[in-house]
């Protein structure tokens, strides 16, 4: 059964349309990504799914229930990392996670989720004292404290720098070796692509890519072939680059030319994502 | 019962290590009663009965203690939870927001309670303001600290919807708690004050819980002799329960 199914869901805020009618599923176990620019729909899809917004059409269910009309029992089964939201700034980093741990019948042990998300040296210091990146990792661990079954993480490493990165990316990993199902929104490219089992691309509200990363690169735009003639630079753009080269070759063999910096590129997720979703700059 | 035992445990603790809090809603009136008490706490209030100001003092300040704690604190409190993202992520979990409410106000009244034990045992010392010698009037004191605490959280709860951010929230809140608190006659009795002043006096709930205070604590009476007091104020409060559920919210203002 899928974790979370989303069928033409769609959402406006006044006359703008936030979302647009998508459709995706995740399978239990899998890591998802939604990608896209600031604005394309990412929050609203998230937040629908953990039950904080109204959806105005379509179907949502995450563990076999609408979000819209859930209960405590369900609630325990999800985990939610909110892309902004501050803690009680007086409690230690340890106090915090032992608060919300008492909300859940079946919580994971307080100095376990501490070693995981990578705040052992940090578990007596107030959540006021903590850097970004730690206060960050703290959500995280809020996020996981009742052992959900689902967890959303929206936007979970935006404003870190890449050796905190780095490090949450390994928390998530290691969440995935547990079997959690993940729904992840990020803005990163390399994000997506190193975790997310499959991604979705939004734009304006739909979507305009799903696929497993190296599908979306395989897809789409098409192979490069450069080589310089006559001092020129020439680009050829192919969908079929094996019978375009082999005539390429074949060509100047017969004419006793040489393709002289011959190379042939793939595009990289980066293009892919750039041409999807218009060309704006993915910060 | 246990979720609201862990809540009210964490609200405690929240309390007591914010030292802002602890300081304006709790220690403060002390202060002032010490203050008030010092200058002016041997003159008597003829139109209060001829008792002396310091056992007004001490209703009044019971009084100004409600709405600084229970309204002023709590609403403030609210507010920065509800504008930082505090209240959104406590409603993604399984604990019962009623039971979250319930915890607050229940933290509120352990305060509260605390404060006016205080009060008391500082009258006594300083002012020789008798403590309550019998089981009867402390059970009107429970009740009346209860009213007091339930109806003006109700509004400060109710408070909250109408302020939209938390750099706005003690300004707003300063601004009608302080001149409520001056008009209900907890620092002098209102009943010395010109009329038009006396009339606004009149409709205020922290009047008739002061007046309610210094019935039980001072005139000796019950709490259930005093049914009018009691009905303005838990008038107040219903309507402060019916605008609360009307305009409180979880979630910050949309950025």
């Amino acid at each position: 059964m899928s974790a979370v199914t989303v069928k033409d869901l769609r959402k406006a805020y006044g006359s703008h349309e936030a979302v647009g009618g998508i459709d995706f599923e995740i399978a239990a176990g899998e890591v998802f990504g939604l990608l896209g620019p600031n604005g394309a729909g990412k929050t609203t899809t998230v937040e629908i799914l953990e039950g904080y917004r109204e959806r105005d059409e379509g179907a949502v269910a995450v563990l076999g229930q609408d979000p819209q009309t859930a209960d405590r029992e369900w609630r325990a089964r999800i985990g939610i990392v909110l892309q902004s939201s501050a803690m009680y700034p007086n409690l230690t980093a340890a106090e915090s996670l032992a608060l919300f741990a008492g909300y859940y019948e079946r919580p994971l042990d307080v100095d376990q989720v501490i070693e995981l998300v990578g705040l052992g040296e940090k578990r007596g210091a107030r959540v006021r004292t903590l850097s970004g990146g730690q206060k960050r990792r703290l959500d995280l661990g809020l996020g996981l404290i009742g052992d959900p079954e689902v967890l959303f993480l929206d936007e979970p490493t935006t404003g870190f720098d890449p050796a905190a990165r780095r490090a949450a990316w390994e928390v998530i990993r290691s969440l995935r070796e547990l079997g959690k199902t993940i729904l992840l929104t990020t803005h990163y490219l390399d994000e997506a692509e190193s975790l997310a089992d499959r991604v979705a691309v939004l734009r304006d509200g739909k979507i305009v890519a799903l696929g497993k990363p190296a599908e979306l690169t395989g897809a789409a735009p098409a192979t490069e072939i450069h080589y310089r003639r006559d001092g020129q630079d020439v680009v050829v753009t192919t969908h079929e680059p094996t019978r375009a080269l082999h005539e390429l070759t074949a060509e100047a063999l017969a004419e006793g030319r040489e393709l002289e910096g011959l190379t042939v590129r793939r595009p990289t997720l980066e293009e892919v994502y750039l041409a999807l979703t218009g060309g704006e700059e993915a910060e | 019962m246990r979720l609201f035992v862990h809540q009210l445990r964490g609200e405690q603790r929240l309390f007591w290590r914010s030292r802002e809090l602890a300081f304006f809603t709790f220690l403060f009136p002390v202060i002032l009663f010490t203050l008030l008490g010092s200058v002016y706490g041997d003159d008597t209030i003829r139109k209060e009965g001829g008792i002396k100001a310091s056992a007004y003092l001490l209703a009044g300040l019971i009084g100004y203690g409600a709405i600084a704690t229970a309204f002023a604190g709590l609403s403030i409190v609210l507010v920065i939870r509800r504008e930082s993202g505090v209240l959104k992520r406590v409603r993604g979990t399984p604990l019962p927001p009623s039971t979250y409410v319930a915890a607050s106000l229940g933290s509120t009244t352990i305060v509260y309670l605390i404060e006016v034990v205080i009060l008391i045992v500082l009258a006594r010392l300083l002012y020789d303001v008798p403590v309550p010698d019998h089981p009867s009037q402390w059970v009107s004191l429970v009740l009346a600290v209860l009213l007091g605490v339930l109806s003006f959280a109700a509004l400060g709860l109710a408070l909250t919807g109408a302020i939209r951010s938390d750099e706005g929230a003690s300004a707003v809140v300063n601004a009608i708690f302080f001149p409520v608190a001056f008009l209900a006659g907890a620092f002098w009795s209102a009943r010395t004050f010109p009329g038009p002043v006396e009339a606004i006096s009149d409709v205020l709930p922290l009047t008739y819980l002061i007046r309610l205070m210094r019935d039980i604590l001072i005139f000796d009476e019950s709490i259930w002799e005093n049914w009018q007091s009691v009905a303005v104020v838990a008038g107040w409060g219903l309507l402060g329960l019916v605008l609360a559920v009307r305009f409180f919210r979880w979630t910050p203002r949309e950025g």
